[in-house]
Order: C-alpha cells, then structure tokens, then sequence
C-alpha cells in the first residue's frame, strides 16, 4: 500500500533549483532508503514530506506530494496534525533538556493536554519498550534526557514519535554520530519498527541502505536518478549514474 | 633583547592583572575597618533591626531597618515591573521579530542602557511624579513606586540583553524537534526553549536586580527620601543608596553617624556580592550542560 505518493515535485531555495521534478512513491511497512552524495537534495526532500523546509527562509514548491488523501504541500494542509503524523528522527539526537518521561509526552500533551497521568504513564511504558530501552530506564524516567548514552538519546527520539502516534518515520542520518554497534542497534529497531511503520531514511552509508531497506532511491543534483527495490538497484542499476556511485567510482 | 622584551610585557600585563584584584581587596579592607568601626558602639542587630534612623540627634539613632525596607520596597516593585516586560521582550526579539525589527528593538535596548540614571530620575521627577500624584491623589508623587518606576527602565536593558543571549543559545536542533513532534511555535518556546534557557534568564533576572539595588541617583531623586518604615508602595521611602549619598559630605569624619553609613555600605556590598554570585552561579550551570 502506498503511504506517499510524490507527483513532480520541484523545490527552489531562492534561485537555486534544489529538486528537479521528482516522482516517488513510499510504501507502507516498509524502508525505503534515500542515498545520493552530500547536497544531492536527500535531505530537502525528506524535509519536504513534514513541511519542515517551512522553517527555511524563501523556499518554493511546485507539484504534489499526496498524504492520507491530500496534498501536503497546498497552503491548507494542517501543519500540526501532518507533523504529528509524519515524524522525524534528526541526524544529532535531539531530545529537549526535560526529564525522559516529559520528553516522551511532549506530544501528548500538546496534543490532548487532558490525558490523565495514568494515560500518560502507559503511554511512556509503551514507547520505551516499542524502542527497547524500558528495562534499562524504568528506574529513571524523571533523569535528565541529556545524561543518556547517544544511541539511547537516539531510541528516546524514536519513542518519542511513537508516543506522538506517528504513521510515517522520517530519519535523517540517523546513525551518522554513533558507532557500529549502536548503529547496529538502531538498524535492528528498525526492522522492527517497519512492521506498523512507513519508514524513509536518508543515509551517506550504502551498505546500511542495502543491510535495512526494501526500497531505494538515488539522487544526484536534485534528480531521483533511480528508484527501485534495493537488492534490483544495487545489483543490476539499470542508469549509469547509479552504478558509477554504487560501486564506489564517485561520491 | 628580545626575550627581555617579553619579558617585561608580560610582567606589565601581570602587573595590570594583580592591580585589579588589589584594588578591590582594598576597597573591601577599607569598608571593613570604617564600618566595623561602628559596632563598637552599637550592636550590629540594634543597627540592622531599629526602627529610628535619627544621626545627628543626640545621643544618634542608627536604625537602618527604614532604609532596608525601603530598598527591598522599590527593587521588590522595579522586579515585578521588569521581569515580565523584559523576559517577554527577550523572547519577542529572539524568536518572533522579523529581522527589522528585531534592529530597532536591540537599538531601543541600547539606548535606553545609555541613558544615565541621573536624567531618568529627573524625567520621573517631572514627569511621572506628578502623574503619581494625580492619578492616586497623594500629598506626594515621590513615593516608591515612582522609585520602581524608573528603575525598571534601568534593569530592562540588562534583563532583555541577557536573556536573549541565552535564548539564542539554545541549540536549534530542540527547536526543530519541537516542531517535529507538531507543537505551535508558542508550545514550542513554552515547553521547550524557555525551560532549556532557563538558567540564562535567571542569571539576567539577578544581575537586573543587582543593578537596581545599587542605584542610587534615580532613587534619590524621586522617592521622596522619608527615612520611615512604608506600609506600602505609595508612600516615601529613602534606600540604603540615597541615604549614603546625600549624608556622606555633611557626617563629621570619625562620627558614629560617619561609620554608620560606612557599615550601610558594607550591607550594600553584601546584597550584591550575594546576587552577583547568583547569577554567577546560574550560569555556570548552564554552562555544565
């Protein structure tokens, strides 16, 4: 099932022409991966499907990008509720200097500010375990979110959409500051992620695009140059281009 | 030669350096030998909790307990002004002004800094007392919420400057999560900036104070200077400053009334050595962070 469905979409910051008609489609439970060199317009592209390159001066958009039957881009869209439903996990962790418990409610209480504490604790039980980190910080929920490890700080992002009842994960670089083996980690929490989740990862590494992704997109000078299923794309790309990249001649 | 160069600007910039530290140490030796003085004569609890601040009867009653009243009155009422005026003006210029206006405001902030206390106190004497007078039918505008008044102006520019450095310094990178997660851009600087720069604004809001405990000519000017006890904000009062200030040129050197206002001094000092660390305090753990 098609979750995103991306219609020649073309993206300018000011004059510079950051995405060059792109079509794509994002599949329900599933990874896609988004790979491409450094400026390529992986990052702008993610950031197009939560709106926020909003957040950057002079940024225009033409095209469509379809979300739970509308148009994401058109001025109507509801910036609170798509936000919500489309999260993101930053490239740095980035949980607020609160306590983890109030890291994880944060949507929910700006959401429905009326849930009553016990909502809120089952709430936090369940995303905690969702991201594997329950046992390890059942004991110090109301800890500053800042004395955690970084791949812990990382998983708690990650909770934190799943108590906001994200539909769509978008993660970008989301391992590019941890180690192997928290990256590890991470990868393996995807998989597990994908069986409720859309998810789209922008990654630098390939390897961890073929290790966890169903799905694969290359971009290259704001162009999605080739998007198919991952083994397809790097066993047999059918452009040129892809396969100078994927075989490590370039980028 | 060259080395002996060196030599001699680095010790020039240590003697820079070490001439600082000695000349505070001195200033404080000189506090305490003038103010301890006096309590020899009087105890320091009879000084500090009387009631009667009458130097130059005879025998003098030295109760400065008016004055402390009198300044806690009109910082007390300065704070309550500035603090929401200048932390909200912190967060408007950091986080919604267009860049233009943004200029203005900071250019506001500076100059209103500028302006030296001297001609606040005589715009409110002309201006804002009398207003005072008018609007609460009083015998006398120079009461001290005319004093808080004015000195709200003088704490704002050190409230709103500070306070916007550390809202500026709090990581983007929150931000964004906040925005990510479908917070409002009110919900966002409520739940998520304002807690992070937390220790920041708390270090601008003492350092705000400090100034106006110390302030003096604004004070003077336009509080009346009635060495009484107020029971409330419309009412003179007269601060440990002014009461320095304007006795100092006639007490009789070696006096008790003379040692007195040198121990009001060293209480003076103590307050602001006591906030200054404060905030000092507040800011190294933002630091820490």
């Amino acid at each position: 099932m098609q979750k995103i469905l991306i219609k020649n979409l073309n993206l300018w910051y000011a004059d510079f022409h950051a995405l060059k008609d792109v079509n794509a489609a994002f599949e329900d439970r599933k990874i896609t991966a988004i790979i491409g060199p450094s400026g390529c317009g992986k990052s702008t592209l993610l950031r197009v499907l939560n709106r926020m390159n909003d957040l950057v001066e002079d940024v225009r958009t033409s095209g469509e990008v379809l979300f739970d039957n509308g148009n994401i881009l058109s001025p109507k869209c509801d910036l609170v509720s798509l936000r919500r439903k489309v999260g993101m996990v930053f490239q740095r962790p980035n949980p607020f200097p609160l306590s983890i418990y109030k890291n994880i409610v944060f949507a929910e209480k700006i959401h429905s500010p009326s849930t009553p504490r016990s909502g809120l604790d089952e709430i936090v039980e369940e995303s905690l375990k969702a991201v594997l980190l329950w046992d390890e910080l059942k004991d110090k929920l109301h800890k500053s979110a800042l004395s955690l490890s970084l791949e812990q700080k990382q998983r708690l992002c990650i909770a934190r959409l799943i108590a906001a009842k994200s539909e769509v994960v978008l993660m970008d670089e989301p391992c590019s500051t941890l180690d192997p083996q928290s990256t590890a980690g991470i990868e393996e929490l995807m998989r597990e992620l994908k069986k409720k989740y859309a998810i789209i990862i922008v990654t630098h590494n390939m390897q961890q695009a073929v290790r966890v992704s169903d799905y694969t997109g290359y971009f290259l000078l704001g162009e999605l140059v080739e998007f198919g299923g991952t083994d397809k794309l790097f066993t047999n790309p059918k452009d040129k281009r892809t396969e100078d990249y994927i075989t490590g001649r370039f980028g | 030669m060259r080395k002996i160069k060196e030599f001699i600007i680095e010790k020039l910039i240590l003697l820079c350096g070490v001439a600082s530290i000695i000349f505070v140490v001195l200033i404080l030796l000189f506090l305490l030998n003038e103010g301890l003085s006096l309590f020899k004569d009087i105890g320091p609890y009879e000084f500090v909790s009387g009631k009667k601040w009458y130097p130059i009867s005879e025998p003098p009653q030295l109760g400065i307990l008016p004055l402390i009243c009198g300044s806690l009155l009109v910082t007390l009422g300065a704070a309550i002004i500035s603090i929401p005026i200048g932390v909200a003006c912190a967060v408007y210029i950091a986080e919604v002004a267009p860049s233009w206006i943004k200029d203005i405001l900071k250019a506001g902030i500076e100059l209103l800094a500028a302006i030296p206390s001297v001609v606040l106190g005589f715009i409110g004497m002309v201006t804002l007392s009398p207003l005072i007078k008018s609007v609460f039918n009083l015998p006398t505008g120079l009461t001290a919420l005319s004093g808080s008044i004015m000195l709200a102006f003088m704490a704002m520019p050190t409230i709103v400057s500070i306070a916007e450095d550390a809202l500026y310094a709090v990581p983007k990178s929150y931000k964004e999560g906040a925005f990510a997660l479908g917070a409002t851009h009110w919900q966002t600087i409520w739940r998520v900036i304002l807690p992070a720069a937390s220790p920041g604004i708390l270090a601008a809001v003492m350092l705000g104070i400090g100034r106006v405990i110390g302030e003096t000519m604004a004070v003077m000017m336009i509080t009346g200077n009635a060495a009484k006890i107020p029971d409330g904000f419309l009412q003179p009062v007269r601060t440990l400053t002014a009461t320095i200030a304007a006795e100092m040129g006639e007490a009789v050197v070696g006096s008790e009334h003379y040692f007195a206002l040198f121990a009001i001094g060293l209480i003076l000092f103590i307050i602001s050595f006591i906030i200054n660390l404060t905030a000092d305090l507040f800011l190294h753990r933002k630091e820490r962070r």
